[in-house]
């Protein structure tokens, strides 16, 4: 149904319910806004989006209210541009003036803002907030004193994951967005996903630096720096260069590495292989001891979190393998110095993810043994993005080059670990042979693919059938979840991530991408599957070999030791 | 489970999140204050994160987060008091203490509250120590009052 409207002395049509904020969108006029977001309700706390609207008082949010047949609109008359205007202003008045330093220099969308409505000087000079910076966190830090109370980050947080970790806390001009009692964020029920910095139009949320460490370690000549990366980085780092989103750049990534020095260049899609591997060896096995409830998925460390917070009573049925990140750094502390020659107190293992909550994973104390690491520095996807500009390489110009061998090498499943469904599809492609019988032909399973919170999938071999679920988007999980606790759940397997689609839509990885982004984004992935010769993670050469010469065999005694881990119960305010 | 806070919720109904404020109130009119574990157990009860409570409990003047102190300062701002520069006592008496309205001073001796009106209209400005009034005072009068406490304290 379509409404006719007058915007600006011209009619367009309009679908009827829809926000004039959107009407006008898909009619290329573009209206500035900072608290709405795509698919949230609106809220109208900012009226940056004001709007004329011919009969009326006031001037009129355009994010939540909607379109009225014959409503006469005026989108930028003198009046809405000095509103919108004086709303920047008084934002920035008592804005630290930081720009320089700040994370965000670039992406900040206030800084847009003041520059498209030419802000220029400064009216209005106002008290600047002065809070103490949140270092707290392992992944994720908070500067208060640039926050603009949009209150996005406290939506993302509770309607997209549930975990309800911010809030405005007190009133008026001592509003403050914070965690329960205002504690750190180390002491709050934060899982570290780093959705809120996605949705941050500001620097007041961002992602621990490590950058220094990594390149400390780059300079020390005692060091061998071997870096890992994962598959979602290689189909992202291209945006942060200018490129259409979607494109795999994992050949100039393993390039850029070795030219800014890096020893030894891995792809963590090989310890997604090895993590389908156990992964499925596991699943057999309880099918086989007919345990009724189904399997969790553990690579997600925020979700982890989260389960070791307000799941403690089904914490036993989380598998135990590790997250390929961290499976891939213990095998290159443990296994690869008898290789390579490498003492293991002299590697520095670095991991490039599209993750911060890995960057509290990396730092568990089960992810420590006889104190060594697994993982010494996580970056995300941006802050390799920094690194690669900081050695001065032009993207442009490198020609790719392959990872190193052995833990280069990897299955196309592998790789799709990066989108939610991935690892559940990679796992029905070794199911069938994890239960002793023949390889499947891999084919596409629709059903896994694309962004919805909840897919499904049955596989049968022989007599016996699997049933899968996948969830992305925590906010997803807790009817699921719900069923367990309830006995009527009859999954066997549920893949859960924290981020909406998967790793591939971390809160590591560019800014500003929307829907399109993330499912060119996916594509890319998928298509790498299709080209692929290697498409099963037990027909990776460098697997068997793994097995073969150290690890024995999958769920032996020395993979439990290396590439498993336990979870435990974490007293948090909730 | 503190036990006071189980009776305190025991007369509500599980789950309503309606009844959020009162019990709040309730449990402050007990303790004198809304500790952590309380709010985390109002939380399990009605199924609301501490964080929310947290959020909105911090909304209105009423609510304190810290146990008073031996001696509880209530400073009116109500209308006749605010005419008669109620905002000078406030600031002065923050200065003397080291505290905010809402906080407790660091050996728990003081603490500040800021009500609406004590209905003592005709005596403003006006501030309660505990159960004693001083009326129609003047800022330069509180360090003498605050003396007064800490000296009978020493006695
Ligand atoms: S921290 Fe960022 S997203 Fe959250 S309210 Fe402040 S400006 Fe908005
Ligand atoms: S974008 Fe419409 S009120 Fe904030």
């Amino acid at each position: 149904m379509f409404v006719k409207i007058e915007v600006n002395n011209k009619l367009i049509k309009a679908r009827k319910g829809e926000t004039i904020m959107s009407a006008l969108e898909s009619n290329g006029i573009m209206i500035p806004s900072i608290c709405a977001m795509k698919d949230f309700t609106p809220t109208g706390a900012c009226r940056m989006c004001v709007v004329e609207i011919e009969g009326k008082q006031g001037l009129v949010p355009s994010c939540s209210e909607p379109v009225n047949e014959w409503m006469k609109i005026k989108t930028h008359s003198p009046r809405v541009i000095r509103s919108r205007k004086t709303i920047v202003e008084l934002l920035l008045s008592n804005h630290p003036d930081d720009c320089l330093y700040c994370d965000r220099n670039g992406s900040c969308e206030l800084q847009g803002l003041a520059e498209d409505l030419n802000v220029r000087e400064r009216r209005i000079v106002g008290k600047k907030n002065k809070y103490k910076l949140d270092h707290s966190s392992p992944a994720i830090v908070r500067d208060p004193a640039k926050c603009i109370l949009c209150g996005r980050c406290v939506r993302m947080c509770d309607e997209r994951l549930a975990v309800f970790t911010l809030d405005f806390i007190n009133r008026g001009n001592s509003t403050i967005i914070g965690t329960a009692c205002n504690k750190d964020l180390n002491f709050s029920n934060c899982i570290s996903c780093g959705q809120c910095i996605m949705v941050c139009p500001t620097g007041a949320l961002f992602e621990k630096d490590c950058l220094p460490e990594v390149e400390d370690a780059l300079h020390n000549s005692d060091k061998n720096v071997i870096i890992q990366y994962d598959p979602s980085v290689g189909v992202a780092l291209a945006e942060e260069f200018g490129l259409k989103p979607g494109k795999d750049i994992s050949g100039l990534i393993h390039a850029a590495l070795r030219k800014i020095g890096f020893d030894k260049v891995f792809d963590t899609s090989f310890a997604a292989d090895l993590v389908t591997t156990e992964l499925s060896h596991q699943l057999v096995a309880r099918k086989k001891q007919k345990v009724k409830k189904p399997l969790l998925s553990s690579c997600c460390p925020a979700w982890i979190k989260f389960a070791e917070q307000s799941c403690t009573d089904i914490l036993s049925d989380i598998s135990s393998c590790k997250s390929p990140q961290q499976m891939l750094g213990a095998v290159i502390k443990t296994v690869y110095p008898g290789i390579s020659g490498f003492d293991p107190g002299s590697i520095f293992s670095v991991a490039v993810t599209p993750c911060t909550a890995k960057k509290f994973e990396a730092q568990r104390e089960e992810m420590t043994k006889k104190g060594l690491s697994d993982i010494d520095a996580v970056l995300t996807t941006r802050q390799l993005a920094r690194l690669i500009k900081l050695y001065g390489i032009d993207m442009s110009q490198v020609e790719p080059e392959i990872a190193d061998e052995p833990y280069g090498v990897r299955s196309s499943s592998g790789k799709l670990f990066g989108c939610a469904g991935g690892m559940t599809e990679s796992v029905m492609r070794t199911l069938p042979w994890a239960a002793g019988g023949k390889d499947p032909e891999p084919s596409r399973i629709a059903e896994l693919r694309g962004i919805k919170g909840k897919k499904e999938a049955v596989l049968k071999i022989g007599k016996t059938s699997y049933k899968f679920a996948v969830i992305s988007g925590l906010a997803n999980a807790l009817p699921v979840l719900e069923t367990i606790r309830a006995g009527t759940c009859d999954y066997d397997f549920i893949e859960i991530m924290a981020c909406a689609g998967g790793c591939i839509n971390g809160g590591g990885q560019p800014i500003g991408a929307d829907e399109n982004v993330v499912k060119a984004r996916m594509k890319a992935l998928y298509g790498l599957d299709e080209k692929e010769i290697i498409r099963l993670a037990q027909k990776n050469p460098k697997i068997c070999e793994l097995y073969d010469d150290f690890l024995g065999g999958p769920l032996s005694e020395k993979s439990r030791d290396v590439l498993h881990t336990t979870y435990s119960v974490r007293k948090v305010l909730l | 489970m503190d036990e006071r806070t189980s009776a305190i919720l025991a007369k509500y109904p599980r789950g309503h999140r309606d009844c959020l404020i009162p019990i709040l109130q309730d449990i402050q009119e007990f303790f004198g204050y809304l500790s952590e574990a309380s709010l985390v157990e109002v939380g399990r009860y009605l199924d609301l994160p501490a964080g929310k409570i947290f959020g909105l409990a911090t909304f209105y003047n009423q609510f304190r987060f810290e146990p008073a102190g031996r001696y509880h300062i209530r400073l009116c701002h109500g209308t006749s008091c605010h005419v008669s520069e109620s905002a000078r006592i406030i600031r002065e008496l923050e200065k003397i203490l080291g505290i905010r309205p809402g906080q407790t001073s660091r050996d728990g001796m003081f603490s500040m509250e800021l009500v609406a009106c004590m209905g003592a209209c005709h005596l403003a400005p006006l501030i309660q120590v505990n159960e004693v009034h001083h009326t129609s005072i003047k800022p330069e009068d509180l360090k003498d009052i605050i003396d007064s406490y800490i000296h009978g304290e020493e006695e």
